[in-house]
């Protein structure tokens, strides 16, 4: 055995596995790298377009006919409006669904039905809901024009595409939470709820907020949706209330989008921007606050 | 201490359809507890009933008919192989297994006379007297000081001396005291892990229980940390009743009164401790004791 161990046989991997290694290696390194190009190839491009355009009339303008005068003030407003109610509407119903499902509902067929009928509601088309949203909030709920809630059907058909990816962030986060923990709670004689709010949650609020913010996210930026259900691409004045007509960031950035004069596509690039800028505050937001709850857990 | 049965309703129980069944299937004549365990103890230190106990995960027979009698203020162990059913026969005296939806349970346990499986106990109010301590320490990721103060805030009637109070005691009662009463407010999980364990004990006395069922305390320990528990568990049995399941023979004869050799899900021999290891009445008892199987 001992002529074996020579520095040769120690020192050199064979050929084929060293090749193999490397073959992975810059197959792995190709991949990400092409992603992060592409983002940033991307993103530089936008902004040497839009970034020189945003400036404090751009923010707070209406939109014009003219693009050195035209804004995304009303854009901007409907999108807050949008993300508020969202946040109101589909969270808290999504979060506590999510408790549901997880802690208190009995795992039997039905349940595991329903489980993976989420799942796949959170992979649907957004165009999908928004013609639900048509259907169920605009034409048979009635809220069809300004003053009658225009503004909430889109919040409601944007709640209802958010819901299931809550719902599914949720049951991951409370199933990543060690049975232990929950058997130490059972054990001192608390309640499944004392167990649930005491030491689940927190444990698993970092995963349900990031989650959650990813969702709210993904809903401001959504289009299709909207156009189905009656947000307007491009509004002449701010809306006065949350029952007014309304327009939202990616709606007016589409709209820019397809106009033939080249000025109003470089606006486009602008509102892009913003609502990336938006996004990525929601975002930060986010990790923000998992990082607050995690110092608040004693490690 | 607030009374164990309450008017509130528990969920009733579904009564185990493939039971009656299966208690035909089972070949007569294996596993006969040993009838003399259930004579040996004065019915007046009786503080656990269990009679005629099974219990299904889905259609795997866990627990195949356990009758025993666990005295008051002893330590009574649970020795056997793995998957013998100890631990869930444990698990059964707080009625953890409710937790697990695939499991069923038929038989009776009565605790002082009253059965726990009965629809007038609620399970949250049992395992306020049947305390806890489980194999790998579990303490949540709170303060020292919050830890075994859980307990006691679940009810929201002791008031904050009191509750400070009952900290210390409970500390002191799990021989902890002295290593962290400057660190109250530090994080249980920075303890080593027999401190951490005698965390979980004196977060389980914190709410007075009248059993402590320990479920192999000790196995994720290095020796001196076992020992400490182990002197600790010598301590408790003035207050407390517990019951242990270990993988450690020798820790089975070192602190139990009382030791049940469970196999297969069944219980095999349940003796005074001295005895069950110095003349085993089953030859199956013998064989594990002695290292020539298990």
């Amino acid at each position: 055995m001992t002529e074996r161990l020579t520095r040769a046989t120690l020192g050199t991997l064979p050929a084929r596995r060293r090749l193999e290694e490397r073959v992975a290696r810059a197959l792995l390194l190709v991949a990400s790298s092409l992603a992060i190009v592409v983002l940033v190839w991307l993103i530089g491009r936008t902004a040497a377009i839009g970034l020189p355009l945003i400036n404090w009339n751009f923010l707070t303008a209406t939109q014009s006919r003219f693009p050195a005068k035209a804004g995304i003030g009303p854009a901007l407003l409907g999108s807050l409006w949008l993300g508020g109610l969202v946040l109101v509407m589909a969270v808290p119903v999504g979060i506590m669904a999510g408790i549901y499902l997880n802690e208190y509902a009995r795992q039997n067929r039905f349940t595991s039905f329903l489980r993976t009928t989420i799942a796949n509601l959170a992979g649907v088309p957004s165009i999908v809901f928004g013609i639900l949203g048509l259907a169920l909030f605009v034409r048979t709920f009635g809220l069809n024009q300004r003053g009658a809630g225009i503004l909430i059907a889109g919040a409601l058909t944007l709640a209802v595409m958010s819901l299931p990816i809550i719902i599914v962030a949720t049951e991951e986060a409370l199933k990543a939470v060690p049975q232990a923990m929950r058997e130490a709670a059972y054990g001192l004689g608390a309640t499944k709820w004392q167990v649930t709010k005491d030491h689940v949650l927190p444990y698993a609020v970092p995963g349900i907020l990031t989650g959650t913010i990813l969702a709210v996210a993904r809903a401001m930026g959504e289009t299709a949706p909207l156009i189905l259900v009656g947000g307007a691409t491009a509004i002449f004045t701010y809306p006065s209330s949350p029952l007014d007509v309304y327009t939202a960031l990616p709606l007016q950035t589409y709209n820019w989008a397809a106009k033939p004069q080249a000025a109003f596509r470089e606006l486009a690039a602008a509102g892009t921007l913003v609502l990336l800028a938006f996004i990525l505050t929601l975002n930060l937001g986010a990790i923000l606050l998992r990082s607050r709850y995690q110092k608040k857990l004693k490690w | 201490m607030t009374p164990l049965t309450t008017p509130r309703r528990t969920r009733p129980d579904s009564p185990p359809k493939k039971a009656e069944r299966r208690k035909a299937e089972r070949p007569a004549g294996v596993a006969v507890t040993a009838p003399t365990a259930l004579q040996q103890i004065a019915a007046e230190d009786v503080l656990f009933r269990v009679r005629d106990l099974r219990l299904w995960y889905g259609d795997n027979e866990a627990l195949k008919g356990i009758s025993l009698d666990i005295p008051r203020n002893q330590v009574t162990a649970f020795i056997g192989p793995s998957g013998c059913g100890k631990s869930t026969f444990l698990r059964c005296l707080n009625r953890m297994n409710d937790l697990i939806e695939s499991a069923r349970i038929e038989g009776e346990v009565h605790l002082s006379d009253i059965d726990i499986y009965g629809k007038d106990v609620d399970a949250v109010m049992l395992r306020r007297h049947v305390g806890m301590v489980f194999q790998k320490p579990n303490p949540f990721p709170k303060s020292i000081f919050d830890n075994v103060a859980y307990g006691l805030r679940l009810e929201r009637k002791h008031n904050k001396a009191d509750i400070r109070r009952i900290v210390e005691e409970s500390l002191r009662k799990a021989n902890l005291w002295a290593e962290v009463k400057d660190r109250l407010d530090d994080s249980a999980t920075g303890l080593s892990g027999g401190q951490q364990q005698r965390l979980c004990i004196a977060r389980a006395i914190a709410v007075r229980p009248e059993v402590i069922l320990m479920d192999e305390p000790c196995s994720a320990l290095d020796p001196i940390a076992t020992g400490k528990i182990e002197d600790l568990i010598h301590q408790l049995k003035q207050d407390y009743t517990v019951v242990i399941v270990t993988h450690n023979m020798q820790q089975a004869a070192r602190v139990s009164d009382h030791t049940a050799y469970f196999y297969l899900g069944d219980l095999i021999e349940f003796n005074p401790t001295k005895q069950l290891f110095e003349q085993p009445a089953d030859e199956r008892t013998e064989a594990y004791i002695t290292g020539r199987f298990g």
